[in-house]
């Protein structure tokens, strides 16, 4: 019997496949099928402080603009009792799910302001979240603001959130940073159980017939799994954490290859947005038939297998690596 | 028992009480009792139940003759009903309050009371609807102040239930209605206790049911109909010792004693005022003042005014009683005298000769007007009454509070005089709609109200502007109850805060401060510059009257604090720190209590940003040193330019600088008849930014001039010779248009009359080449500019317009260069419905008659001061005019009946003196082609000559043609309106005129909204919306008028959204004006009360026609005669979920945010409903209409 169990942040998972951030967690329903397939755990959409801040705003602006104004029409809208605008919903979903099914559900958060990143994180331990990632999105577009203080921003929000949050934290990162293990380092150091490679931001488009930049949702493809395929391979085994390999996990290999690397678990959205929550079964049985062609009997047994550590040319993940496909882009001249 | 004191307005407190006394309540939006009916929908659609442990159901219906039609349903089949209306609303309920009455039914109605609309329509307060009930046989009972109103709701349901008659329970409209005041709530208890279970279920019983069948409203002859009418007297003899038992028991449980008519004053008074409503308590307070002084004075209170009981009424009065002033709010033209006279007059005579009056000799009785329409009545007006009645020969009919210099009748009065106490604080705030200044004051009134000792009082003044308006707030506050429903007058205030700088140059607010009071300025200046940057007015006074003198930089605190343009709190927070009204940390703790209260349900950002706005506001705030003397070389500047024409300067002018009330009779108009062409005299210079035009970027679409909804973009083309004299910014360029080679072309910004809503820079099509954020149109700043603009725009004004004949306006561009003949109206910014209401008197308005219904556009259209319908140069323009709300189909059509007369009468004249004036002149006039602009121009040389050879003529018959020849040049007659008026109010009679087949044109402004009344749901709102009276979410589709109308299958209707496809919106009008038949124009007006950007709304435009929610079509009747289906589909298949439309409105989105499942429940029905109707749409377009070719 294959076993395709593995451990991330210390919870007990039936396999690896984990689906990532996405609308496919905004519904109970959607959740429980995929608990169906067999997913291995849910990490749901992300609650960003800067949306509830936004929404706020927004609603106080519509309820208050033209107000008061002109003596027919004091107001435009019947005062309701409660609006639904600050963090209660994605809590009341917490729960609702965890009421529901049984794989762990990962709470996903985007601050803004430590009070804030602190704030919701523990009211989601509170909601029943078996564990948080934190999303620490951010683009950072002031000239003034340089890498190390930024840095240290990050590694202050997770010590403050850690020392607040008694369930498991992994951090979810964007791959640019100058120097992402030193920096890896710091946030386990900081308290984090788990680093989530990487996050993918929507790079928006031009549209150069209307001349207006327009967001532009892409999904990923297998190609993209590179990045955090090598980034994994490189910190696998060097720091106490768990590693979760996400963008570009598609297909059975590319569970293999990030097992391989040392990920604990293969985050997927884009491909069960793109193709239905059933690739979750279909995936797992390729996976289960992929040990067991290639005579594995645990995913265990994989993991990292093929991590930097683990490989007789450490330095191919490294530039030699680079130069050697310039080399052999030239031979083929 | 102790009972919690709130701090509230008489349409809260009513709707407190009626609410939780009713089972069903019918509702229907009318100011300004709509808050009664919103709080009953707001607390039904949150499940409170009433004392009998049930929900009331509250229904709205089309009209007030439906609601009381609905009311008088319910209460045939026993339920407890009500309903709340006023003015015109209760005028058509008045068929049914016959019956209600007639079959003696125990229920209350809750009047708010307003005027009616004769020479004119006005929204404010007085007698004249209530008497026009006094014939119903109902139970009139007034109460006068919002803790009066309160109660008497429960004991008029009380004495109801007892005494089978039903009662009109009245206040006057927003002096109480609106006023906040300090009450004592009377408690759920209380009203069990008041409230009899076995009458309940005796009105029960009467209820129709068939398992105990009785037949009610039959038709009787002449044999027992006087005979039946007359059995209902015992019931009206006993009804007053019923109200007055249910008053004393109300006292008993209370402590409140009221009586039927109650009596304040001198025991020997020998002056009397009697009065009903707000105005008592007003005389009351003064004949207490001036009995103090020794006066021999009193003021009799009518609370139960119908069934009048004379026993009642002459017990009340003092025996000492010489003369009486019988005082009247409503005006009864060519009666012996307003109706309260009246019958004080009759009791008087009738007592005396029974010998029950308290007196031997009949008083001298005097009858007076005052306070029509919420005109100011006061204690200088009660003591100039006191002073009349004390003449041997007092003035009889009079009125007071205005200068009646035509026919005499006013009286007089010092307006200094004053009962001020010095132990009551006054404070007034004059603000900016926008910048929350009302709201903050609500708030410091309650937390003086609940969190102090204090008795306080705030009432708030509107203008009539839907955007830059200005609001005046007057809070008083002091020990005991504030029983002052009147302004603040002049020298009395002792807080003056002025939240927006500019009004110094406009308005005279410190007439109202007194000596030694405060004064609180929201200015960039600081406390070092300020001094000389003020009027020499301003400066004076202050030096004067002591003024200490304080500024805040509100606006720089808000933008640190990410408040925006709202500086309610700050200047909220300042009002508290210098009144010294609670000691500085208790008043900040308040304030923050009640943002906390009034925020909290909006997310804590909202809190917490409000906290930091009050956190930094005491460190800005500065006292200024005043120096000893006047400085400033300036002075306010005059409400118009003094070139304006003389009824605009003298007339409208005193109105625009808020001095209206001091205007003669003899100055206005004696029939309603006004002037057009008056906005543009009223240079309100409301925004900071206007849009500049870059030529160079430029494409000459004419977009931007045709989406402005105040048409402050206009477009000239014209010889380069013009610009010899034009001013050195002047813009131009070479003018793209094949129809005008070699001209020049000017897109010019009007800077005092814009808005700033920004729709025109969102419409432009055109992106600056090297950057691309900038268009060829962009908002700027306007002071940098205004000057120059201002000389731009007057250089502009002198160039000739563009010769409608030799161009056609189809297209949209083409269009732009017609001048609008609506401008600069006071809609809100960016108001969706105005564009079309210019396009429309671009195209046709130097022809057009427009009947417009009651609502938004008839307020932003005709609402005192000035109205944007204008005429050309040639004198030629829309006329104007507004009936009612629920008759304007008729109304039009009659107009169109006129038209249609009068041409058939000058066609058969031309026959009759055809000899005489050309047989092939006539011909030519007969036959002419008007179906465009040139032969409209060429009809109209030929009328000249006709008339020139009329004038001739010696038949008489010749006058009357010369009268009348204007119709011979073609006539459109336009009916516009909202939703509310199409789809619920006027929808009976806009089907009728459409069925007539006569040639009249509907526009529909749907806003799927009641707009102008603050956002009712009408049957045009969609489903899954939120609005007031669908508190949770409208669970039924939209009415679809257009497949109504369609029905007929000679009706031209056309669906359009100028935002989604503009070229379309013009063909359709194009179309409607020529069809010879009756046509619709439903047109998608965005509003304010969707709860949108307002600079988004042609955005939201397009995607409700995208979505497939808003489907544009024409359907033009003519095509079938050349075997062509009738129905056109303009727009393509749905290409946008609808929620990517509706979740940007607040309007769909806020039902998320309250009840999600029920969102999600009604959006997947609101998809299914847009699917199934296009889906039948895309059937009826595919049909052929091919002729047999056989």
């Amino acid at each position: 019997m294959i076993d395709l169990s593995t451990q991330y942040l210390g919870l007990k998972l039936k396999n690896p496949l984990v689906a990532s951030a996405s609308p496919l967690s905004k519904k109970v329903d959607t959740v429980k099928k995929l608990e169906d397939a067999g997913i291995g755990a849910v990490v749901m959409y992300s609650l960003f402080e800067e949306q509830i801040i936004h929404e706020s705003h927004a609603l106080d602006y519509f309820l208050s603009h033209g107000t008061e104004s002109f003596s027919e029409a004091l107001t435009y809208f019947p005062d309701m009792e409660h609006y639904n605008v600050g963090p209660d919903g994605y809590l009341d979903m917490i729960r609702k799910l965890k009421e529901s099914v049984q794989v762990p559900v990962i709470a996903s958060l985007n601050g803004i302001s430590t009070g804030g990143w602190v704030d919701y994180a523990c009211k989601m331990e509170q909601a029943g979240a078996d564990a948080l990632e934190l999303n620490i999105y951010f683009l950072p577009t002031d000239l003034e603001l340089e890498g190390i203080a930024l840095e240290d921003a990050y590694v202050e929000l997770v010590r403050s959130v850690r020392a607040q949050v008694k369930i498991p934290l992994a951090v979810k990162l964007s791959p640019y940073f100058t120097a992402l293990p030193n920096f890896a380092r710091k946030l386990v150091g900081a308290g984090a159980n788990g680093l989530v490679l990487f996050n993918r931001f929507y790079q928006p488009d031009l549209d150069i017939e209307t001349l207006e930049v327009v967001p532009d949702l892409v999904l990923s493809t297998s190609d993209e799994l590179r990045l955090p395929l090598r980034w994994t391979a490189i910190l696998y085994g060097r720091l106490q954490a768990d590693l979760a390999l996400t963008t570009g996990v598609h297909s059975v290999e590319d569970v293999v290859k990030a097992t391989m690397a040392g990920a604990r678990v293969s985050m997927m959205a884009s491909e069960l947005l793109s193709r239905g929550i059933g690739r979750v079964s279909e995936i797992l049985a390729d996976l289960e038939k992929w040990l067991e062609t290639y005579e594995y009997h645990s995913i265990q047994q994989m993991l990292g297998s093929m991590s930097q550590q683990a490989v007789a040319d450490p330095a191919a993940f490294e530039r030699a690596n680079y130069m050697k496909v310039l080399q052999s882009f030239d031979r083929r001249l | 028992m102790i009972r919690e004191k709130v701090t509230i307005d008489a349409n809260e407190a009513v709707a407190y009480v009626a609410y939780r006394l009713s089972e069903v309540i019918a509702i229907y939006p009318i100011t300004p009792s709509s808050g009664m009916g919103e709080f009953a929908d707001a607390w039904s659609a949150s499940r409170i139940p009433n004392i009998y442990g049930t929900v009331p159901l509250v229904a709205e219906l089309q009209s007030e003759g439906g609601a009381a039609g609905a009311v008088h349903g319910a209460l045939q089949t026993g339920s407890l009903t009500t309903t709340f209306t006023a003015s015109q609303g209760l005028l058509l309920m008045i068929p049914n309050m016959y019956k209600i009455a007639g079959e003696l039914t125990s229920t209350v109605f809750h009047v708010s009371a307003r005027s009616l609309a004769a020479q004119a329509l006005s929204i404010f307060g007085d007698h004249s609807d209530v008497m026009a009930t006094r014939q119903t046989g109902w139970a009139l009972l007034c109460s006068r102040s919002p803790q009066e109103a309160q109660d008497m709701a429960l004991i008029s349901q009380a004495a109801t239930l007892e005494g089978r008659i039903p009662v009109l329970h009245f206040f006057d409209g927003f002096r109480t209605s609106h006023e906040v005041n300090k009450i004592e709530q009377i408690t759920v208890d209380d009203m069990r206790a008041m409230i009899n279970d076995d009458l309940v279920l005796a009105h029960r019983n009467r209820g129709l049911t068939p398992d105990n069948p009785v037949l009610r409203g039959t038709a009787q002859n002449p044999d027992v109909y006087f005979q039946a009418r007359e059995t209902v007297n015992p019931y009206y003899q006993q009804f007053p010792a019923i109200v007055q038992a249910q008053m004393d028991k109300f006292a008993g449980l209370v402590g409140r004693q009221y009586h039927l008519f109650d009596y304040v004053g001198a025991p020997d008074a020998e002056r009397v005022i009697i009065v009903m409503g707000s105005g008592a308590e007003t005389a009351e307070e003064t004949a207490k003042y001036l009995v103090g002084k020794g006066e021999k004075v009193g003021v009799l209170t009518v609370h139960l005014y119908r069934p009048f009981s004379v026993e009642h009424f002459l017990k009340a009065l003092p025996a000492t009683t010489r003369s009486i002033a019988v005082l009247d709010r409503c005006k009864e033209p060519g009666s012996a005298g307003e109706p309260l006279y009246v019958d004080v007059i009759t009791a008087l005579s009738e007592g005396l000769a029974a010998g029950t009056a308290p007196f031997k000799t009949m008083p001298v009785v005097i009858g007076g007007r005052y306070g029509l329409s919420s005109k100011e009545f006061t204690p200088p007006m009660v003591k100039t009454v006191f002073e009349e009645l004390a003449k041997p020969e007092p003035k009889n009919h009079f009125t007071v509070g205005i200068n009646d210099d035509l026919s005499h009748t006013s009286l007089s009065y010092d307006p200094t005089f004053s009962i001020a106490s010095a132990d009551v604080k006054r404070c007034m705030f004059f603000g900016l709609g926008s910048d929350g200044t009302v709201g903050a004051n609500k708030n410091s009134i309650k937390i003086i109200g609940e969190e102090t000792e204090y008795g306080a009082q705030g009432y708030f003044v509107y203008d009539s502007k839907k955007s830059g308006s200005v609001t005046i707030s007057h809070l008083r506050f002091g020990p005991g109850e504030i029983r002052a429903p009147y302004l603040i007058g002049l020298g009395d205030a002792n807080f003056v805060a002025c939240h927006q700088f500019n009004f110094l140059e406009r308005l005279d607010m410190l007439k109202y401060a007194a000596p030694g009071s405060v004064f609180l300025l929201n200015s960039i200046y600081g406390p070092e510059e300020v001094w000389d940057k003020l009027p020499m007015e301003v400066q004076t006074t202050i030096i004067d009257k002591k003024i200490r003198f304080y500024v805040i930089d509100a606006y720089e605190v808000a933008q640190k604090t990410g408040m925006g343009g709202r500086i309610n709190t700050i200047m909220q927070t300042c009002f508290f720190a210098i009144s010294g009204v609670l000691p500085r940390e208790e008043a900040i703790e308040q304030i923050k209590k009640s943002i906390k209260k009034t925020y909290g349900k909006r997310g804590e950002a909202v809190v917490q940003r409000n906290f930091e706005a009050v956190d930094q506001t005491l460190e800005n705030l500065y006292e200024v040193k005043v120096p000893g003397k006047v400085t400033s070389n300036f002075t306010r500047r005059a409400p118009v330019p003094a070139e304006a024409p003389e009824f605009v300067r003298d007339v409208l002018g005193p109105m625009i600088s808020y001095n209206g009330d001091d205007l003669p009779v003899s100055l206005l108009p004696v029939d309603g008849t006004y002037p057009t062409a008056t906005a543009r005299w009223e240079k309100r210079n409301i925004s900071l930014e206007i849009p500049a035009w870059d030529p160079d970027t430029c494409i000459q679409c004419g977009k931007c001039a045709y989406v402005c909804p105040h048409a402050v973009i206009r477009i000239k083309v014209y010889d380069p010779a013009v610009l010899e004299h034009a001013p050195a910014t002047f813009k131009s360029t070479e003018a793209k248009f094949k129809e005008f080679p070699g001209m020049r072309y000017t897109i010019q910004v009007a800077p005092e009359d814009c808005t700033g809503c920004g729709l025109c820079v969102e419409s432009c099509p055109a992106k600056n080449k090297t950057q691309v954020g900038l268009k060829a149109i962009n908002m700027v700043e306007q002071p940098p500019i205004r000057e120059t603009e201002r000389v731009n725009w007057d250089f502009f004004l002198t160039i000739p317009e563009a010769d409608r004949t030799v161009f056609q306006p189809t297209t949209v561009k083409n269009s732009q260069l017609l001048e609008p003949l609506f401008e600069f109206s006071g809609a809100c910014a960016g108001c969706g419905e105005t564009p079309y209401l210019k396009l429309l008197s671009q195209l046709f308005g130097d022809r057009t008659v427009v009947a417009n219904a009651t609502g938004c556009s008839s307020i932003y259209g005709a609402n005192l001061p000035t109205t944007p319908w204008a005429h050309n140069k040639e004198g030629r323009g829309p006329a104007w005019s507004n009936s009612l709300f629920e008759d304007n189909a008729e109304f039009g059509l009659g107009m169109r009946l006129t038209l249609d007369k009068r041409l058939e009468f000058a066609h058969e004249l031309l026959a009759e003196l055809a000899g005489e004036m050309g047989e092939d002149f006539v011909a030519e006039i007969l036959n002419a082609d008007q179906s465009n602009d040139a032969g409209i121009q060429a009809q109209r040389t030929r009328v000249v000559e006709l008339r020139k050879r009329l004038a001739q003529s010696r038949n008489a018959r010749a006058r009357y043609l010369n009268e009348i020849a204007d119709i011979l040049v073609r006539k459109s007659v336009w009916i516009i309106g909202g939703d509310g008026w199409a789809y619920d109010i006027g929808y009976g009679g806009l089907d009728h005129v459409l069925a007539s087949g006569r040639n009249v044109n509907i526009l529909v402004l749907d806003t799927e909204v009641y707009s102008n009344t603050g956002g009712q749901a009408s049957k045009s709102t969609p489903r899954a919306a939120v609005a007031k009276f669908a508190a949770n979410g409208k669970g039924l589709p939209k009415k679809d008028l257009g497949m109504i109308a369609m029905a007929y299958g000679y009706v031209y209707v056309a669906k359009v959204a100028m935002g989604a496809n503009d070229a379309q919106t013009l063909k359709a009008f194009l179309e409607a004006d020529a069809y010879q038949g009756p046509s619709l124009i439903i047109a998608y007006s965005h509003c304010i009360a969707h709860g949108i950007d307002m600079r988004k709304g042609l955005d939201q435009q397009k995607l409700a026609v995208q979505s497939g929610i808003w489907p544009l079509y024409r359907y033009n009747p003519a095509l079938v005669d050349e075997g062509k289906n009738p129905l056109t589909i303009d727009s393509k298949d749905p290409t946008v979920s609808v929620q990517d439309y509706a979740y940007n409105e607040t309007r769909y989105r806020m039902l998320v945010q309250s009840d999600e499942a029920r969102a999600e429940m009604l959006m997947n029905q609101a998809r299914e409903d847009v699917s199934r109707r296009w889906e039948l749409y895309r059937q009826m377009a595919a049909m052929s209409y091919k002729k047999d070719e056989e």
